[in-house]
C-alpha cells in the first residue's frame, strides 16, 4: 500500500512529507517536483520510475500525492487522496495550501489516524472529530470516552455516533441531476445522460432506520405518500415530460453510500439505511433512458471569408411554463484571433469575454415553454497565417428547480426508530448543466 | 490539535536549531501554562522536519524530554519526530523506548495504539524487538481498535525483519484473529496477512469455502477499506467446485453498487477471476451484464478514476467482449476532459468500433481530428486509418474521411493521414489508387521522417501508376543529405521499384542512389541494402523484381490487443497499477509476487485465452512444418558465394512470399511499423525521460 503522503504547493515546495512505510525517503519528494510539478511534459496522474509510483491529484493549489511501491491498487490510492482532500474541506473549511500550512500539525496527526503502514483506516470524518479536533484536546479524556472512541472507530456504524439528540427530527432530501448533453454539428443527439445524486441533510434523534422509495420501475405501486411536498411539478406539467412521471424511470446503475445495506438492495430495491447525522450523499445513480432536456439550442454560425462570423442561436426551453430555470449561460465560443463583436439578445445580456475567447450571454430567469435569440457578428483580425478555426462546442450552464431530467420521484422517506417519534421530512429537486455541450 | 484553530501559518518557516533549541526549554516550569510555548517550538521543529533541515536532529535528547509532559497534543508531535528521525540517531533514540513501554500498558485504548503504532514504525533493530512482547499481548487486547492497530503491526515488523517474525507465532496469532468478533479487526488481520504474503516466498495463503463465505459474509459491516481489502483477498480462494464460484460471486455482487471505486474495481475484479471456474455460460453472461453499469458509472468520479477505470474497460473487453458491446456512446470525448482520458476513450472507441456503429464513430472522430492538442489530433487520424484496416467493408468510408482532413491542409493532419494511408495500401494492394493524386498534392507540407518515408513508399510501390514518379522522387533526392536514415532507406527501396517497373525512367536515378548508398554512406543498413540491391540488379534483374515487388505479408490491426497470458494475468490484478501501463507486472514491479491461476477441478481450463492460443498455435506450427522443410532443404549447401544464384532461383521461382525471401523489403516496413502503432499498451515506457525522447510510437505517452 502507501509508502508515503506529499502535499506540494503550486511552486514545488514541500508543505507534508509523511512516511508509512522505510523504503519512503525524503529524496522521493525531489524526485516528485522535478519529474512531475516542474515537468510540462507530464499529463498523467501516474507516474511510475524504476519501482516507486506516484499517483497524485490536485485540490485547489495544492499537489496531494501519495507515493507507493510494487502494484498497488490504484483505484485505493487515489479515492484515499480524494478522501483525504474531503476531510480537509470538512475540518478546514477548504483544503489548499493556506489551509494546510495554518494546520500542518493537525495534517499529520490525521493522517497519522487514517493511515496505518499506508493502509487506509476509518476515514469518517464524524467519527474522527469526535477525538480529532481543531479546538485544542484535553489529553486526560476520560477512559470511558476513549473507549466509546474506539468503539465507534471499529464498529459497524462508524459514520453514527451515539446519544444524538434534536428536539425537532427533520430529514432534507435534494435530488440533484446533472444532465449531460453532447449534440453534433447536424443535430443529432450524440448521448444524453443524467448523472444524479441524492444529498440528504438528516437531524434525526436516536438510531434511526431509514426506508427510501422512488419511482424505480422496481418499486413502482409502493405509493406511500407521506412527503411534504409533492414530485417535482415541472414534469407534470411539462409537455414531453409527463411520461417519466408517469411512473417508470430505468436507472443504468446506482452507487450507494456506506450506510446502504447493499444485500437488500440488490434483493428488492429497498434502500435502507441507518443515516449519519447530518449531510451525506445517499446515492448517485446514472440514467440515458428518456432523458428530459431542458433546453433545446439551435446554432447557426457561418464564417463568412476571413474576417467575420456570424451566429444565430435560439433557445428554447423544454419544461413546464410555470417552473424558470436560474443562472442561464451560453457561452458561443469565438475564434482566437477575434477583434470585435456585436450581439442582439431578445433576453438577457450578453458580453465578449477576450481571455476566454468566448461570448458570454446571460439570462437570469428563463421560464418554461419560451424561446429566446442571440444574433451576433465576430470580427476578426487578420492574421498572416489563416489556421482554421477548431470551433470547440457551444456550452450551457443553468438551475432548474423542481425538475429532474431523469424522471426520477422520490415516492417516500419513512424514519423508524425506537422512540417512534414523528419526523419532518422535505424534498427538494433540482437540475443542472453538466456537460452540455453543443458543436456547431 | 492547534489550539485556536488553524494559525499555525506563522510556524512553518525556516528556523536555525541553536533558537529553537532554547525556545522549547526555555518555555519549560510553571510559567508555562498548558505548555503553549512548548507547543509553539515543537510546532516550528515539526514544520522544520517536513522542509527536511536535518539539523533538526540535533534537538533529538531534548525531544526526547518533552515525551513526559503529560500532554498528548505534545506526545503526538514527539512521536513523529521520532519516527523521523529514529533512524539517524538510533542510540539516542532509544532512550524514548522506556516511555512508549509505558505507554503501550496506559489504560487508556487510544493510547495504547499510538503507542505501539509509533513504535513499529521505528527501523532500529531494538525497537523491533522490543515490540514483539508488547504486540503479542495487545493482539489480544479487549479493545478492537487496539486489536486491528495490533494486527497491522505484525506486517510492519515483518517489513522491518521477515525472520524474527516468522520465529515467532505472529503470523499463526494473525491467523487466529480471523475469526475475531470485530469486523475491522478481521478486515486488518487479513490486510496485514495479504501484506505480508506479498512480499514472502515462504507463506501460502490458502483460504478455503467456509472462510471466504464467512469474510463475505462480514463484507457489509466492514469500512469501505475494510471491504477493499476483504475482495482482494478473496482472489486467494481457489473454488473446488463451479457451483461455489457462481454463489461467492453472486453474493459479492452487490459491492458493485458501492460509491467507493476501490470496492467496485476490486469486486469486479474477484468477479472476472472466479468467472474462470464457472462452467454455466448462463453464468457468466449473467454476471457479464451486472459488469457493465458499474464500469460506466466510474466515469462519473473524478478524472483518476475515469482514467483507471477505461485503462481497464480496456482490459476486460479483451477477456469478455460481453461487457460494454453496447455502450459506445459513453465513451465519447467531452470537451473538457483531462488529455489522459480523452487519448484513452479514443483507444476504447477504436476497440468497440464495428461494422454497425462505424459511422457514429467516424463522424465522433472527425470531430477530434480539429481539436487543439496536437498529440490528440494524430491519434485520431491514426485511428481512422486503423478502423479502414480492421472493418474491411467500412474501407471505403474511412478514406473518404481521411481525405477531408486531408484536404484540411493542416500540417501534422495531413502527415499522420499519409502515414496511415501507405497502411491501407498494404492491407488493400492495387484498390483505392484515386487517393494516391490527393496526397501527391500535399507533398510539400511532408517534414517529418515517418510521413516522408510513407509517401516515398507509395511513389515507390505505385511507380508505374503515376505519371511522373520520377520527377517526384527526385524531388525527395534532392536533399537526400539532409534527410534521416529512415527516409533515406525509403528512398532507395522506392528508386529501385521504380527502376523495375519503368526501366527508361529510373535508368538515371539508380546508380546515382546506389552510389550515395554504397559509399557516402557510414551508415551500415543502409549500405547493406545497397549492395544487395546492386548485387541483384546486376546478377539476375528478373529475380529482383521478384523480390522487390514480391507480395508482402497481409498486416491486421490485431496486434493491438495483449497476448493472451498477459491478458490472463492482468485480469487477476484489475483495478491496480499494472492494469494503467497495460503491461504484465513483473515488467513495471520486479518484485511483485506473480499471480495466476490457481488449478481445481472447476478451472475451466478449455475457456482460457492462454489455453486457446496454445491449441491454436499447434495447429500453425503443424501448417507451417511443410515450407520450413522445403526451404531448408533449398538453403543447404548454399554458400554466401552463391548468394546471387540463390536469389536468382528463389526469385524464379516466385517465392517471394516466403518470410526469408522477403526479407528485404520486409525490413524496411519493419523500421517504420506503422501497422503497429498501438499495442494497447498505453503509458508504454516506464522511465517519463524516454516518454518524451520516444513517445510518439505509444497512443499514450506523456
Amino acid at each position: 500500500m502507501l509508502s508515503g503522503v506529499l502535499l506540494f504547493n503550486q511552486k514545488g515546495e514541500l508543505l507534508i512529507l509523511r512516511a508509512f512505510r522505510q523504503d519512503m525517503r525524503p529524496r522521493l519528494a525531489d524526485v516528485f517536483r522535478i519529474q512531475v510539478i516542474s515537468n510540462p511534459q507530464i499529463r498523467s496522474p501516474i507516474l511510475t520510475l524504476g519501482s516507486t509510483t506516484f499517483s497524485h491529484i490536485k485540490s485547489e493549489n495544492i499537489y496531494v500525492v501519495g507515493v507507493s511501491k510494487g502494484n498497488v491498487n490504484s483505484a485505493l490510492v487515489f479515492e484515499f487522496l480524494y478522501k483525504l482532500v474531503q476531510l480537509g474541506k470538512s475540518y478546514f473549511g477548504r483544503f489548499d495550501e493556506e489551509a494546510v500550512k495554518s494546520n500542518f500539525v493537525m495534517v499529520y496527526e490525521l493522517l497519522d489516524e487514517i493511515l496505518d503502514f499506508g493502509y487506509p483506516q476509518n476515514t469518517e470524518t464524524e467519527t474522527l472529530k469526535m477525538y480529532i479536533t481543531t479546538e485544542g484536546v484535553k489529553s486526560e479524556r476520560a477512559l470511558e470516552e476513549s473507549s466509546r472512541i474506539t468503539m465507534q472507530a471499529t464498529g459497524a456504524l462508524s459514520w453514527r455516533r451515539d446519544n444524538i439528540k434534536y428536539r425537532k427530527n427533520e430529514a432534507f432530501v435534494d435530488v440533484i441531476e446533472d444532465v449531460n448533453l453532447l449534440v453534433s454539428a447536424s443535430g443529432t443527439v450524440l448521448r444524453a445522460d443524467v448523472n444524479g445524486a441524492i444529498e440528504m441533510r438528516a437531524y434525526l434523534s436516536g438510531t434511526p432506520e431509514c426506508k427510501f422509495g422512488l419511482n424505480d420501475a422496481l418499486t413502482l405501486g409502493s405509493h406511500s405518500g407521506g412527503l411534504d411536498q409533492p414530485g417535482p411539478t415541472g414534469n407534470l406539467s411539462g409537455n414531453k415530460a409527463t411520461k417519466a412521471a408517469a411512473g417508470s424511470v430505468t436507472l443504468e446503475d446506482v452507487s450507494l453510500h456506506q450506510c446502504v445495506k447493499l444485500s437488500s438492495f440488490t434483493t428488492d430495491r429497498t434502500i435502507s439505511f441507518i443515516p449519519p447525522d447530518g449531510s451525506f450523499q445517499l446515492m448517485t445513480y446514472r440514467c440515458s433512458e428518456n432523458v428530459n432536456l431542458p433546453f433545446k439550442v439551435h446554432a447557426i454560425v457561418n464564417e463568412i471569408g476571413r474576417s467575420k462570423v456570424e451566429y444565430s442561436i435560439r433557445i428554447r426551453s423544454n419544461y413546464g411554463s410555470k417552473l424558470f430555470a436560474t443562472n442561464v449561460v451560453v457561452r458561443i465560443p469565438t475564434p482566437l484571433n477575434t477583434a470585435n463583436t456585436t450581439h442582439r439578445t431578445s433576453q438577457g445580456k450578453a458580453k465578449y469575454v477576450p481571455s476566454e475567447n468566448v461570448i458570454e450571454w446571460k439570462i437570469a430567469r428563463f421560464t418554461g415553454q419560451s424561446e429566446f435569440v442571440l444574433s451576433a457578428e465576430a470580427d476578426l483580425s487578420a492574421m498572416t497565417t489563416h489556421k482554421a478555426w477548431s470551433r470547440p462546442p457551444l456550452s450551457m450552464q443553468f438551475s432548474l428547480l423542481m425538475f429532474t431530467s431523469s424522471g426520477l420521484l422520490v415516492r417516500y422517506l419513512k424514519v423508524f426508530e425506537k422512540s417512534n417519534y414523528s419526523s419532518v421530512k422535505w424534498v427538494r429537486y433540482m437540475t443542472r448543466a453538466g456537460s452540455y455541450e453543443i458543436r456547431f | 490539535m492547534s489550539s485556536g484553530g488553524g494559525q499555525d501559518a506563522k510556524f512553518f518557516a525556516r528556523g536555525k536549531v541553536a533558537e529553537l533549541k532554547v525556545e522549547l526549554n526555555s518555555s519549560s516550569g510553571k510559567k508555562d501554562k498548558n505548555f503553549l510555548g512548548k507547543k509553539v517550538a515543537l510546532k516550528k521543529i515539526v514544520a522544520n522536519m517536513t522542509m527536511s533541515n536535518n539539523d533538526m536532529v540535533a534537538l533529538f535528547a531534548d525531544i526526547i524530554q518533552c515525551m513526559h509532559i503529560p500532554n498528548l497534543e505534545i506526545k503526538k508531535m514527539c512521536y513523529l519526530y521520532l519516527v523521523n528521525y529514529a533512524r539517524m540517531k538510533p542510540e539516542i533514540a532509544l532512550n524514548a523506548m522506556v516511555i512508549l513501554m509505558e505507554d503501550v500498558k496506559d489504560s487508556n485504548p487510544l493510547m495504547r495504539a499510538l503507542a505501539l503504532r509509533t513504535m513499529s514504525y521505528i527501523h532500529v533493530r531494538q525497537f523491533v524487538e522490543a515490540t514483539l512482547q508488547p504486540v503479542r499481548t495487545l493482539l489480544n487486547d479487549p479493545d478492537p481498535y487496539v486489536r486491528k492497530t495490533a494486527a497491522f503491526t505484525v506486517a510492519k515488523l515483518y517489513d522491518h525483519d521477515r525472520h524474527l517474525v516468522e520465529k515467532s507465532d505472529l503470523i499463526d496469532k494473525l491467523n487466529g484473529m480471523l475469526r475475531d468478533e470485530n469486523p475491522t479487526v478481521v478486515s486488518s488481520a487479513l490486510a496485514s496477512l495479504m501484506d505480508i504474503w506479498e512480499r514472502s516466498e515462504s507463506i501460502k495463503l490458502t483460504i478455503d469455502y467456509a472462510n471466504a463465505s464467512k469474510i463475505v459474509q462480514i463484507l457489509p459491516d466492514c469500512s469501505e477499506w475494510g471491504q477493499t481489502y476483504i475482495l482482494e483477498a478473496l482472489t486467494s480462494y481457489v473454488p473446488q467446485d463451479t457451483q461455489e464460484a457462481t454463489l461467492l460471486a453472486d453474493r459479492i455482487a452487490p459491492r458493485l453498487s458501492h460509491t467507493n471505486s476501490a470496492v467496485v474495481l476490486t469486486c469486479i475484479r474477484v468477479m472476472l477471476y472466479l468467472m474462470n471456474y464457472i462452467e454455466s455460460e448462463r453464468a457468466i453472461a449473467a454476471l457479464c451484464q451486472k459488469l457493465s453499469p458499474p464500469l460506466v458509472t466510474l466515469l462519473s468520479k473524478g478524472p483518476e478514476i475515469q482514467y483507471l477505470a477505461l485503462r481497464n474497460a480496456l482490459l476486460i473487453l479483451q477477456r469478455r467482449p460481453e461487457v460494454l458491446r453496447n455502450d459506445i456512446r459513453v465513451f465519447f470525448c467531452k470537451y473538457n476532459d483531462p488529455i489522459y482520458v480523452k487519448v484513452t476513450k479514443l483507444e476504447l472507441i477504436f476497440m468497440l468500433a464495428n461494422e454497425r456503429n462505424i459511422r457514429e464513430v467516424l463522424t465522433e472522430l472527425r470531430e477530434y481530428a480539429t481539436e487543439i492538442d496536437v498529440h490528440f489530433v494524430r491519434k485520431s487520424v491514426r485511428a481512422i486509418g486503423k478502423l479502414a484496416i480492421k472493418i474491411e467493408p467500412a474501407a471505403k468510408l474511412c478514406i473518404s474521411t481521411l481525405l477531408e482532413l486531408v484536404a484540411t491542409k493542416v500540417s501534422y493532419i495531413v502527415q499522420e493521414a499519409t502515414v496511415v494511408i501507405k497502411n491501407i495500401f498494404r492491407k488493400y494492394p492495387n484498390q483505392y489508387e484515386s487517393i494516391i493524386s490527393t496526397l501527391c498534392e500535399n507533398l510539400d507540407s511532408l517534414d517529418e521522417p515517418e510521413a516522408k518515408a510513407a509517401m516515398i513508399w507509395v511513389i515507390g510501390q505505385y511507380a508505374d501508376r503515376i505519371d511522373n514518379s520520377e520527377v517526384l522522387l527526385e524531388d525527395f533526392l534532392d536533399s537526400w543529405d539532409d534527410e534521416t536514415h529512415e527516409v533515406q532507406l525509403a528512398l532507395l527501396t522506392a528508386t529501385v521499384k521504380l527502376f523495375i517497373q519503368r526501366p527508361s525512367k529510373g535508368q538515371d536515378l539508380v546508380p546515382k542512389v546506389l552510389k550515395w548508398a554504397t559509399e557516402d554512406t557510414d551508415n551500415p543498413d543502409l549500405r547493406d541494402r545497397g549492395y544487395m540491391y546492386w548485387r541483384l540488379l546486376s546478377s539476375n534483374p528478373a529475380a529482383a523484381k521478384g523480390i522487390v515487388m514480391g507480395e508482402k505479408p497481409a498486416i491486421t490491426a490485431e496486434s493491438e490487443k495483449l497476448d493472451p497470458v498477459t491478458l490472463e494475468e492482468m485480469c487477476l490484478v484489475v483495478g491496480t497499477l499494472a492494469t494503467v501501463y497495460l503491461k504484465p507486472v513483473h515488467t513495471v514491479f520486479r518484485s511483485a509476487r506473480p499471480r495466476r491461476l490457481q488449478d481445481s477441478p472447476a478451472l475451466q481450463r478449455e475457456k482460457l485465452p492462454s489455453w486457446q492460443a496454445a491449441q491454436a498455435a499447434k495447429l500453425v506450427a503443424a501448417d507451417a512444418q511443410a515450407p520450413v522443410q522445403r526451404l531448408n532443404g533449398q538453403s543447404k549447401g548454399d554458400v554466401l558465394d552463391e548468394a546471387d544464384a540463390y536469389f536468382a532461383s528463389v526469385g524464379a521461382q516466385g517465392v517471394a512470399n516466403d518470410g526469408f525471401a522477403a526479407s528485404p523489403t520486409h525490413t524496411g516496413m519493419q523500421n517504420e511499423q506503422m501497422y503497429v502503432v498501438n499495442q494497447g499498451q498505453g503509458l508504454g515506457t516506464v522511465r517519463p525521460t524516454m516518454h518524451v525522447q520516444n513517445g510518439e510510437g505509444d497512443l499514450l505517452s506523456f
